[in-house]
């Protein structure tokens, strides 16, 4: 019997660093051969991650691996948070890539649900990005991965800036198992602003001579802002944040989460609850957070990435945000989705469907979203022990016989939205899309983003719906249908037994919360427009110019 | 008193309000009175057709009031129906406003406009519409009334409306306001997005906004957007002396051909800003409006009563 | 276009001394509610012209909900509708009747 021999993946790497050999110059290779680059170390079959989320993409590596030789390229197993560039769905159509694993998929939602049903693609799962950082340590290390940052020494020391975001988990998982990190960077300089990675992680650089791309996905412009969000958001402030005292949070993209954040220097603090809401955030720097911000709301937050426009306002506004030696924004997806999880007493966001016992899904027959973080967020978390009012709170509403000291709390999953969504398409259906797809595609799950167990209240411009409180499965259903207004979900109710429930303050409707809705008007909001929220910066927001108007 | 209906002409934005939120706060207090309102539903004839939605009063509302006591009339464009497009009715109207005038002893008339041009759907009407309010109201100001534009809205002054608000005595813009025939996506289709990439609003507004009409000559008054702050614009305007003959014309010719000469080389409204002796144009944008009504004042042209 | 009418028997006649109010504009997704006191105290009617077919049942229930939430007794209630979802149609039957209800505008 021979020896076993241990260093295998070692040695796999020095044949691949070996091949790279002429291209480089040290550690720093053209951006006229990084498509070569990519043939040398890169193996069929071999597990990639092409670093990009919903917001930074590492955009020059993503052209160059859909432009390498398919017949040296091919077979590629792509674990990656987004499938957001052409080029990441490219790579499939040519057989450059095969198999994939992944969180988001906005923008290319549309294709890649045809993708899925013509078989393009072998798909191992939609996860949540916390989920897929988890399988990188676990069973889908990547042997390949290309990250950008904003430069890079020649040490290869790199520099993540702003925009940090998954970089040192895809670095961390492919490092230190033995696998090749490339960084596309902005720019090669002397010395870096601060050290994000440590260049001894990183094998290759290449100068792509512009920024990396990032899209500003939490950018929501005030002046779209419609009555029914302001009346739905604030049934939210009145309903639930006043009610359990969160202070801990995390908010969904959403217009109706974005008027809440208007809302908070006006409406909430007329009614007092400045301090007492609202003041600690797992966010991504949301400009429509200004307001509140600069009125002396906010105590902190961490985020998950940047946003487009606003690396100069949180530069000044340390006291809120994580900064660097530099100044600058330090944001990490990874620790932030667990801050969401465990920190944070509350979810609130957005969706696209609920049923009738409150499974929500972004995903339509004809679009896959994937899920981001929204899962992550919006979920109970049971490894949880250190108590807080409104866990304590809404674990006695959901379970009032169990003794205090054994119950367990809950964190609250609130999902928001308007009956009606885009194009008068009802929020509400008796069952998801998700379903029908799951059936198409033949997977194990339907791609829900939040479980019924898992909400404790849906807030539409009819009311709140406490879910807590309901006991059993009927009274579920008619508090779900109980808010849900005209639509053919909500017109199906049992109108008694919804008087009941209202009764019992399962459904509060807007009168029951002391707000009339003709009072929700646009001039409540404290910004009106982006230009609103420059002038509440000091001039420090710098909005991207698909933003403007002047 | 609620939150939708307050009042107050300086706390409303005048971009967000409806066009009969602005005549309603712009005049004196309870002063407006309509003609042919809603109630008389002069809609259009030709939307139906079409299977669209028609509005009350067509999207142009015309009536009398007083502004600081004077007695004067007043249209204006609802520039969220029908991008406010001018239709047959809705051009009727303005004619008739501005014929009205004439026998009505009225020494003022503002127009509020808010259009993208004319209505597709209504070409030919609309096209005679304009050619008729442009004739309407030369022969208003040739016998002395003074007609002021206000421009401010959502949909800007584009197509027909820009011809109609060059035809005006004065123009009172804001920041939001855009003034020219040919929109954005117009030129870009027709020359190009090396030309002009309408999806790049700054740029749009850069060259077509407010600023830069008010910094050359376009616009004579700028307001910030309140409806107090254009009627205190459209107040200081009324204050100065109307004038109409051909010395104004061709006064203004002059300036028009001097205009092309200095500014026909630059590339970018920043550069003309440069031109005129503004040090730090790349602040324009952002400029507050106070700043910046001190700085247009400053290197302002002689205004002709014409553009 | 579709046209639909509603007759309802009202027990509280609005407030208020105005003859007319109008709320709301027509656009996607938006309309407008033309107000108009001319009917007897106890009689409403809600006329509409929409450019969605097959709604009629939702209208219905709008209209009845509205009816029997606030005072519209003697209102003559005319919309023109471009779209709009239900919860922003009862909003504006709401408005029309609060700044009928209005003093002064």
């Amino acid at each position: 019997m021979s020896k076993p021999d241990w260093g295998t993946e070692r040695a796999a790497r020095g044949e691949r660093l070996a091949a790279a050999g002429s291209l480089a110059k040290g550690k720093i290779v053209d951006s006229a051969d990084v498509t070569a680059l990519l043939e040398a170390v890169i193996r069929p079959g071999d597990r990639v991650c092409l670093e990009g989320d919903n917001q930074k993409q590492a955009d020059l590596l993503a052209v160059a691996l859909a432009g390498v030789d398919r017949t040296k390229v091919f077979d590629l197993h792509m674990v990656q948070s987004g499938v957001v560039l052409p080029e990441h769905l490219d790579v499939f159509e040519t057989g450059v890539a095969k198999r994939l694993d992944y969180a988001y998929s906005g923008p290319q939602a549309a294709r890649i649900a045809r993708m899925l049903f013509g078989g393009k693609i072998e798909l191992g799962a939609v996860h949540t990005y916390l989920e897929l950082f988890a399988r990188y340590f676990i069973d889908l290390t990547p042997n390949v991965a290309l990250i950008a940052a904003v430069s890079a020494d020649r040490d290869g020391n790199l520099y993540t800036g702003p925009n940090t975001e998954d970089t040192p988990t895809v670095v961390e998982a492919t490092a230190f198992k033995s696998g090749i990190v490339i960084a596309q960077v902005n720019a090669i300089v002397d010395k870096v602003p601060r050290v994000d990675i440590p260049g001894d992680r990183v094998n290759f650089i290449v100068e792509a001579g512009k920024p990396f791309y990032v899209e500003p996905l939490f950018t929501r412009d005030p002046g779209a802002i419609t009555e029914m969000q302001i009346l739905t958001a604030m049934l939210a402030i009145k309903g639930i944040y006043a009610e359990y005292g969160v202070k801990r949070l995390n908010h969904g993209i959403g217009f109706s989460t974005a008027a809440i954040e208007l809302l908070l220097p006006t409406f909430a603090e007329k009614l007092g609850l400045k301090g007492k809401i609202a003041t600690h955030w797992a966010l991504n720097p949301h400009p429509t957070l200004i307001p509140a911000i600069e009125s002396g709301w906010v105590t902190q937050i961490h985020s998950f990435g940047s946003e487009v426009g606003m690396d100069d306002y949180i530069a000044a506004r340390s006291d809120v945000y994580f900064t660097g030696a530099d100044g600058s924004l330090r944001s990490n997806r990874a620790f932030c989705q667990t801050a969401g999880l465990y920190a944070c007493d509350m979810f609130i966001g957005s969706t696209l469907q609920i049923d009738l016992q409150g499974n929500s899904s972004t995903v339509t027959t004809s679009r896959i979203a994937g899920f981001g973080g929204a899962p992550n967020m919006g979920s109970d978390p049971r490894g949880r022990r250190h108590a807080s009012a409104p866990w304590l709170k809404a674990g006695e509403e959901a379970d009032p016989d169990s003794p205090a000291a054994l119950r367990r709390g809950r964190k609250l999953v609130v999902q928001i939205g308007e009956t009606f969504g885009d194009g008068n398409v009802p929020m509400f259906v008796e069952h998801l899309d998700a379903l029908v797809l799951a059936e198409k595609l033949s997977l194990d799950l339907a791609p829900v983003m939040i479980y019924a167990d898992d909400v404790t209240h849906i807030v539409t411009e009819e009311g709140v719906a406490n879910l807590l409180l309901c006991r059993d499965k009927d009274e579920r259903e008619q508090a779900v249908r109980g808010v849900a207004g005209y639509t053919d979900v909500g017109r199906g109710r049992d109108a008694k037994m919804v008087q009941r429930l209202r009764e019992r303050g399962v459904i509060r409707r807007p009168e029951d919360l002391g707000v009339d809705p003709l009072d929700a008007d646009r001039s409540l909001l404290a910004a009106k427009s982006i230009k609103d929220l420059v002038r509440w910066s000091g001039g420090l927001y710098a909005p991207p110019s698909k933003f403007r108007n002047w | 008193m609620t939150a939708p209906f307050l009042n107050d002409p300086a706390a409303v934005s005048w971009y967000e309000a409806s066009a009969r939120k602005r005549v309603v706060t712009l005049l004196d207090p309870g002063s407006f009175l309509e003609f042919i309102g809603p109630e008389q539903r002069e809609m259009s004839p030709h939307l139906g057709i079409f299977d669209l939605p028609k509005q009350f009063d067509d999207g142009m509302i015309v009536g009398h009031g007083t502004l600081r006591s004077e007695k004067i009339f007043v249209a204006a464009q609802e520039g969220r129906f029908m991008g406010g497009a001018f239709g047959e009715v809705h051009g009727a109207k303005l004619t008739g406003l501005l014929r009205a005038a004439l026998k009505a002893d009225i020494q003022t008339v503002l127009i509020l406009f808010d259009t993208g041009g004319v209505r597709l759907q209504e070409a030919n009407a609309g096209e005679l519409a304009i050619a008729e309010i442009m004739r309407a109201l030369l022969e208003a100001r040739a016998a002395g009334i003074r007609v002021v534009g206000l421009v401010g809205g959502r949909a800007g002054c584009y197509g027909g409306g820009g011809l109609i608000s060059g035809c005006c005595s004065a123009l009172v813009v804001s920041e939001q306001g855009r003034i020219s025939v040919s929109g954005p996506e117009v030129i870009e289709t027709n020359k190009g997005v090396e030309e002009f990439d309408s999806k790049d609003r700054a740029l749009v507004w850069r060259t077509m906004g407010g600023k830069n009409r008010r910094l050359i000559g376009v616009a004579d008054a700028f307001a910030d957007d309140t409806v107090g702050s254009f009627r205190d614009a459209t107040l200081a305007l009324l204050e100065q002396p109307g004038r109409f003959d051909l010395d104004t014309l061709q006064a203004e010719q002059t300036r028009l051909e001097v205009r092309l000469e200095r500014f026909g080389h630059c590339a970018d409204a920043a550069e003309i800003w440069t031109a005129l002796g503004i040090e730090d144009a790349s602040a324009i944008p952002a400029m507050a409006a106070e700043d910046f009504v001190a700085i247009a004042d400053r290197v302002q042209e002689a205004s002709h009563d014409a553009r | 276009m579709e046209t639909l009418t509603f007759h309802h028997k009202t027990v509280t006649p609005a407030g208020g001394a105005k003859a007319q109010a109008l709320v709301g504009v027509v656009a996607s997704g938006n309309l407008e509610v033309l107000v108009e006191r001319t009917l007897p105290p106890a009689e409403c009617t809600v006329e509409i012209a929409t450019t969605a077919h097959g709604f009629g049942d939702i209208w219905r229930a709008v209209v009845g909900d509205f009816v029997a939430r606030y005072p519209a007794g003697g209102l003559r209630m005319s919309i023109n509708d471009g779209g709009a979802r239900p919860d922003t149609v009862a909003l504006r039957l709401a408005q029309g009747v609060r700044l009928i209800e209005e003093d002064a505008l």
